[in-house]
């Protein structure tokens, strides 16, 4: 490896700009997933209650629905953290080893 | 009416209420020894795991108001226990995805550190100091209430008697202990509570023949009104209006990203990757419990409801049915069982102040004291002054039990994550990801959310009709000047508009600098404490 780069120099590193884009693009992405699901629950329950009402076996269609919703948010965290476990972390270490850390 | 042993002095919850506390009393003894720094008071010298931590967030979050709250809520208003359950869960995610790492990287004790990394930090502290304080002042006061009334009703002890015992063991925990007591004995309860309500639930689906099918079957034809249990059907008790139902679910959502004991969690673990880690575990524990509750909700529709549930709502002002989950208990399990459920939610509501306690007495003592008062430098006093704060706040918190015990408090946790996700999340968001954020933009904005959502409630029905005009007959109430139950639509969208608008009027060329140089420490953890 060449010469340690100092502070303001990795901010210009082209590992560095790519891994500050990536982080920004999983975390909106993953965010507006998350509010998309739950806002649509929700604007289901404000303006169209009856479709949840449906029934389904002997509960309603808002049941599956509800408890999906929680299985799904986990499942978002669990994809940000198999990302920054594998890919993330990987880029940090790169930057770290470039600014000798 | 069957009968009932609830409210007598019960010998298994006894034995098992003071397991626990010698327990914990135990661990405490043993992290006092720990427990002499800063660092080791505030974030128990961050060593703690991210499984760890992921229970401890967990416990923290899971209070006895969200087991036998919701639980009672769901075995009365049935659908709606589900409603709010999922909106306490998908706080989590957003938690992981904009906070948690940036806050474990650029702070070092609380959310305010984050604020006023760059901006000018008397102000940032004061004012963010004031919005965790206001945030655990309702959740603690929400939390000793109901700790009264529920100790007073399992166990037949006088509800000032057991706000002392409360105030007491809290105190003991935090004031020897400091985070790292606290946490162990937040895991300590996870566990415990998640055991108990696996527990109840595996032996509510037994009874009916291991099939939900048979339990909504058995809800929807045996109870009166039970089919509208199984669909949203209530949702006017909760919001008054679809505008209400959406500014409900964004103060759920975003409540969660700014509060103070959650956020202050992620100070305890080594480094932003436990951080995130421990987010995962505790969105998958938080959820399995909601869907726990959920169906221990169910269950009591189906075997209590009938029975006991609107007695014991007739009877006990200010309590709505937050018996359902003993109940069933003693219905399935008989005595032991009750014994046994009743000392977790006695467990689970130590933990929860505990909690509280620590997070409003760093905001005190490290925010106020160190920040403001001495200018930032850490001085050799900041324990003491720490440990001053969390007597000073303990005793405060039993004050207001008693003088809050005859109000209908259950909307101050919804007040809390209110002012959670307006004075702290809108102002804690931007100075993470925004560079033209400034010092004034940053006050306005905290004290904006601040303002707009403690004046709303105070005008919304939940606080105008039902507490200050309680008992008024309906024909001559006088209707709430703001006519929803939630205020974040409004109080959140207010501080982020104050927060931008005020920013771009004013400039600050060293935040901005900063902000560059503040990358690598976000980013990849360098120079993080």
């Amino acid at each position: 490896m060449s010469q340690k780069l100092s502070s303001r120099e990795i901010l210009e590193d082209a590992d560095f700009k790519e891994l500050a884009r990536q982080k920004n693009l999983i975390s909106t992405v993953l965010t507006l997933l998350t509010m998309a699901s739950y806002f649509a629950f929700m604007l289901l329950i404000a303006y169209r209650k009856e479709a949840l009402a449906a029934p389904i076996a002997n509960g309603s269609m808002g049941i599956p629905i509800g408890i999906g919703l929680i299985i799904l948010a986990w499942i978002f965290t669990g994809i940000y953290v198999y990302w920054a476990n594998t890919k993330y972390d990987a880029l940090v270490e790169k930057v770290r080893q470039k600014v000798g850390e | 009416m069957p009968a009932t042993s609830l409210g007598q002095p019960n010998a298994v919850a006894i034995t098992f209420f003071f397991l626990f506390v010698l327990v914990t009393l135990g661990i405490t003894y043993w992290a006092a020894r720990r427990t002499k720094t800063t660092s080791q008071f505030y974030a128990a010298d961050r060593s703690i795991s991210g499984f760890q931590n992921g229970l401890a967030l967990a416990g923290d979050y899971m209070s006895a108001a969200s087991f036998l709250g919701i639980a009672g809520l769901v075995a009365t208003g049935g659908y709606d226990g589900l409603i709010y359950s999922i909106g306490y869960l998908v706080g989590w995610p957003i938690v992981m995805f904009l906070i948690a790492e940036p806050l474990r990287n650029l702070g070092k004790y609380t959310f305010a550190d984050v604020v006023a990394y760059r901006l000018q930090k008397r102000p940032i502290r004061t004012v963010a100091a004031i919005g965790s304080i206001v945030t655990v002042l309702f959740y603690l006061i929400a939390q000793m209430v109901a700790a009264g009334s529920l100790i007073k009703l399992m166990f037949g002890l006088r509800y000032e008697v057991a706000l002392v015992i409360v105030g007491f063991l809290m105190i003991s925990y935090v004031l020897f202990g400091g985070m790292l007591a606290t946490t162990w004995v937040q895991i300590i309860k996870a566990v415990f509570l998640l055991g108990g309500a696996t527990l109840l639930t595996l032996m509510t689906l037994a009874h009916f023949g291991w099939s939900y099918g048979n339990l909504f079957g058995h809800v929807a034809n045996n109870v009166e009104g039970g089919a509208k249990l199984l669909q949203p059907s209530f949702t006017d008790r909760i919001a008054k209006s679809p505008l209400d139902v959406i500014s409900l679910a964004i103060g759920l959502m975003f409540g969660t990203a700014g509060l103070p004991h959650i956020l202050m969690r992620f100070y305890t673990v080594p480094n932003a990757k436990e951080a995130r880690k421990s987010v995962f575990y505790a969105t998958g524990f938080i959820g399995y419990f909601y869907i726990l509750t959920f169906t221990i909700g169910f269950g009591a529709a189906a075997l209590v409801r009938q029975a006991y549930l609107a007695p014991i709502k007739a009877g006990t002002p200010g309590m709505t049915n937050n018996m359902a989950a003993p109940l069933l208990a003693e219905i399935l399990g008989g005595h032991m069982f009750l014994g046994f459920i009743t000392a977790v939610a006695f467990a689970t509501i130590l933990a929860v102040v505990a909690g509280l306690t620590l997070a409003g007495a760093s905001a005190l003592s490290h925010d106020i004291y160190v920040g403001v008062v001495r200018q930032g430098k850490s001085t050799e006093d900041e324990v003491k002054v720490a440990r001053a704060a969390t007597i000073g706040l303990g005793i405060c918190a039993v004050l207001f039990g008693l003088l809050f015990k005859d109000v209908n408090v259950a909307f101050m946790v919804g007040l809390a994550f209110a002012v959670a996700a307006s004075a702290n999340f809108p102002a804690l968001l931007m100075s993470i990801t925004w560079k033209r954020f400034t010092t004034p933009g940053a006050v306005a904005s905290m004290v904006t959310g601040l303002v707009v959502s403690v004046v709303l409630i105070v005008l919304s029905p939940t606080v105008w009709e039902d507490v200050l005009q309680k008992g008024v007959d309906k024909a001559v109430l006088a209707h709430a000047p703001f006519p929803m139950k939630n205020p974040a639509l409004f109080s959140m969208l207010a501080a982020f508009a104050v927060g931008i608008i005020v920013s771009l009027m004013t400039r600050e060329q060293r935040a901005e600098e900063m902000f560059e140089e503040e990358k690598l420490r976000t980013y990849v953890g360098i120079g993080a404490e």
